[in-house]
């Protein structure tokens, strides 16, 4: 198959594309466990982070996974705007492609910054997050963490708690959930909950303590302070005991079930410690597979040849 | 001696489309000393500069109720030169100016200066919209009555709702001291926030912020019980959305006296253009979904919505090439408006000739009281010439507006202006450029 040049979103892949993706991660990991984990399949590549928000992990998984394929990484990250500086993205662009970089992670938290930085270079795009657009690297290790679990994503029912309006994470992964056949439902308060979102083909609650126990995968989104400053809910404290995944509410979960944050968590808002840290937690297998993931995607979109 | 004679020009063969005298007909027109001087058949005329227009309709001159000329303050955008330029190339010989400019038209040296320009370059009319407010800051009225005698057409603080309702009340009542229109810009702020786009399952799938059609229509609300209370007269600006169209149309029945306006963005397109992230789809009001589009036009077949203005909105071109998120709300619509006209209302047979050409003439003229140029007899000659068949295709270097930050750049388009008489003399030529 040939890949598109960027990854900007899992909206527009098809079902084969995001297997192609999830059976390679499947490979690399092997490769992570190997007392080596290196091989030279990008060497001689250069591999730019270009971050214009601040992420330690998500820079860091993607620099991992392009050394652990030998490319040449350079890691840019700035909090600020590119605007603030006088410079436009257009111009960053132009003079990275002066530069001869073979691909660009951006980050940004312009919706579309990606595509954009994508529609004028010749070098390859991924979205490392654009906004509350898409995070198609983190979508696509959450499949294949679940793929690990339950053997197949299809037919597999994953229930989204948090504020949806603002989350790039649901987003991708609602489209990549629907493409592969999982059922997938939100559950949040009315305010954090984007207009017409059923059309997405997602069923809505805003009860938690009723759907619970219905689901495989139980995922819990970072909740921002800064929506509360915007009015969208009242308290902290509130959404805690509203939405919260507690230890009495987790026991009420499906026997298999599993528990998934995209981190950095809020421990004791979204997710509480104990469950963070406990039996039905994968977080920290996200995390790893989030490593073999991006090689994989890295892998791809720099048309790196298997040896 | 040598006689000094004016030149006279024959239109032959030209569809005539005139909404005044309900006329739509072949007709040939001779114009002589400024004026139409006969309107007929045929017309054999020897010593006239003859103009070849089988193929064309010809109507009077187009008339845009809105537009930013950026004049003064931003010449890097656009000028009243440039302006002018584009807007006679998009067939307008009468547009009126929003006073959002640096500095803004909120007092009568700033208008002088408007009408002096628009005379030196002397290409079309420019009318001067004033602002509604001291510095558009929303809070002390400005001195209609100088502006108005400076030449003002009506008052707006466009780019901005009057968000105070005591100090538009205020406003509309002192208007009516005048009997001018109050042009208001409507979308509500707190309700819009910083919305990019429209708030519909498009936002939703992009995860762009949105900003809601009821922003829109609370202060259409608004406005319309305050133009009841007070007795003036609304105007409307870039009506955008169904529910603002269903209370202007229910309003009207009621008597208020309410006008307004929409623009092409708003019939031709739909919020799923925004998919391409292109920040020049990004106007305020933002395009809208697929219902509210449908119902823009139901409003314009059924007479609620007045007038077709363009709200030509030039920047330039390293704002729009800034994050979809930072570059700023607005795009150019002289030259592209009458062929998104043809391509949506007249191809697809929503609405006719006449109907439309009332809308970008008469009707515009009637708001802001100025004497519509029909083509009859005796008449000054304002004519807009329409290749309504002619394929061309947008580029930067075709368009005349300093600024080139349309959606349209590298489209294929149908319908086109060959050319346009402004008070008797050729002033734009498609063939001549």
């Amino acid at each position: 198959m040939n890949p598109k040049k960027d990854l900007i979103g899992i909206e527009k892949l098809t079902a084969e594309e995001i297997y192609q993706y999830l059976d390679l991660a499947d490979n690399f990991l092997e490769v992570l466990a190997r007392p080596i984990p290196i091989v030279p399949s990008l060497r001689g590549k250069t591999i730019l982070t270009l971050f214009f928000e601040t992420s330690t992990r998500t820079q860091i998984s993607f620099s991992i996974a392009a050394k652990r394929l030998s490319a040449d990484v350079v890691n840019f990250s700035q909090a600020t705007s590119s605007v603030k500086k006088g410079e436009t993205l257009l111009d960053t662009a132009r003079n990275i492609e002066a530069m001869k970089v073979d691909g660009v992670v951006i980050r940004h938290s312009a919706p579309g910054a990606a595509a954009f930085l994508g529609q004028h270079l010749e070098a390859f795009v991924i979205n490392a997050g654009d906004g509350a657009h898409e995070h198609p690297t983190q979508a696509l290790l959450d499949l294949m963490t679940m793929r690990q679990h339950f053997g197949s994503v299809k037919n597999l029912s994953a229930l989204i708690i948090g504020d949806i309006t603002h989350s790039r994470v649901a987003r991708s992964n609602i489209f990549g959930l629907r493409t592969l056949g999982a059922r997938v439902a939100i559950c949040a308060p009315h305010t954090l909950i984007p207009v017409e979102i059923e059309k997405l083909g997602v069923e809505v609650f805003h009860n938690l303590d009723e759907i619970i126990h219905d689901f495989d995968v139980v995922m819990a989104l970072r909740i921002q302070l800064e929506r509360q400053q915007a009015g969208l809910f009242p308290s902290v404290r509130e959404y805690r005991t509203l939405y919260g995944l507690t230890r009495e509410r987790v026991g009420r979960m499906k026997p298999k079930s599993v528990i998934m944050h995209p981190g950095p968590t809020n421990r004791g808002v979204e997710i509480d410690p104990d469950v963070a840290d406990g039996e039905k937690s994968v977080i920290l297998e996200q995390v790893k597979n989030g490593v073999a993931l991006r090689m994989a995607v890295l892998f791809i979109h720099a048309g790196g040849k298997i040896e | 001696m040598r006689e000094v004679r004016l030149s006279s020009i024959l239109i032959k063969g030209a569809r005539v489309i005139d909404p005044e005298s309900k006329l739509d007909a072949p007709r040939d027109i001779l114009i002589k000393e400024r004026k139409i001087a006969r309107l007929e058949r045929s017309i054999r005329a020897d010593k006239a500069r003859i103009i070849h227009a089988r193929d064309f309709i010809v109507v009077p001159g187009l008339i845009d109720l809105h537009c930013h000329l950026r004049d003064p303050g931003r010449p890097d955008e656009e000028t009243i030169e440039t302006g002018s330029q584009s807007a006679i190339a998009g067939g307008f010989t009468s547009i009126c100016c929003m006073p959002n400019t640096d500095p803004p038209v909120d007092n009568e040296g700033i208008v002088n200066y408007i009408y002096k320009e628009a005379a030196r370059v002397g290409l079309c009319d420019v009318f001067p919209i004033g602002t509604i407010t001291r510095a558009r800051a929303g809070k002390e009225l400005t001195e209609f009555g100088e502006l108005l005698r400076a030449g003002a057409k009506g008052f707006s603080d466009d780019g901005d709702t009057v968000a105070d309702n005591n100090v538009f009340r205020h406003a509309l009542e002192y208007s009516r001291t005048f009997d001018v229109p109050i042009f208001e810009h409507p979308i509500d702020k707190s309700l819009a926030q910083d919305g990019l786009m429209n708030e519909g399952l498009v936002s939703t799938r992009l995860g762009v912020k949105g900003s809601p059609a009821i922003a829109e229509e609370m202060i259409v609300a608004r406005d319309l019980m305050l133009a009841e209370y007070t007795g003036a007269r609304l105007h409307l600006c870039h009506i955008s959305t169904r529910g603002a169209v269903e209370q202007i149309r229910r309003a009207r029945k009621k008597g208020v006296r309410v006008t307004c306006e929409t623009c092409p963005q708003y019939f031709y397109f739909n919020d799923e253009v925004l998919e391409s992230f292109d920040a020049n789809f990004k106007v305020n009001p933002p395009i809208r979904g697929e219902g509210d589009r449908q119902a823009i036009i139901e409003g314009l077949k059924d007479g609620t919505i007045d007038c077709i203005a363009t709200d030509h909105a030039p920047h330039c071109q390293a704002e729009k090439e800034l994050e979809f998120a930072n570059a700023p709300y607005g795009m150019i619509g002289f030259e592209t408006a009458i062929s998104l006209v043809i391509m949506e209302l007249i191809d697809k047979q929503k609405m006719s000739w006449l109907k439309v050409i009332e809308k970008m003439t008469v009707n515009p003229a009637r708001i802001i009281r100025e004497r519509a140029r029909s083509i009859s007899p005796g008449t000054v000659a304002c004519i807009t010439m329409i290749a309504p068949d002619m394929k061309w295709k947008v580029t930067a270097d075709t368009l005349k507006s300093r600024s080139k930050n349309t959606p349209l750049l590298g489209a294929e388009l149908t319908g086109q202006v060959a050319g346009v008489i402004q008070k008797g003399t050729l002033k734009y030529s498609l063939k001549e450029g």
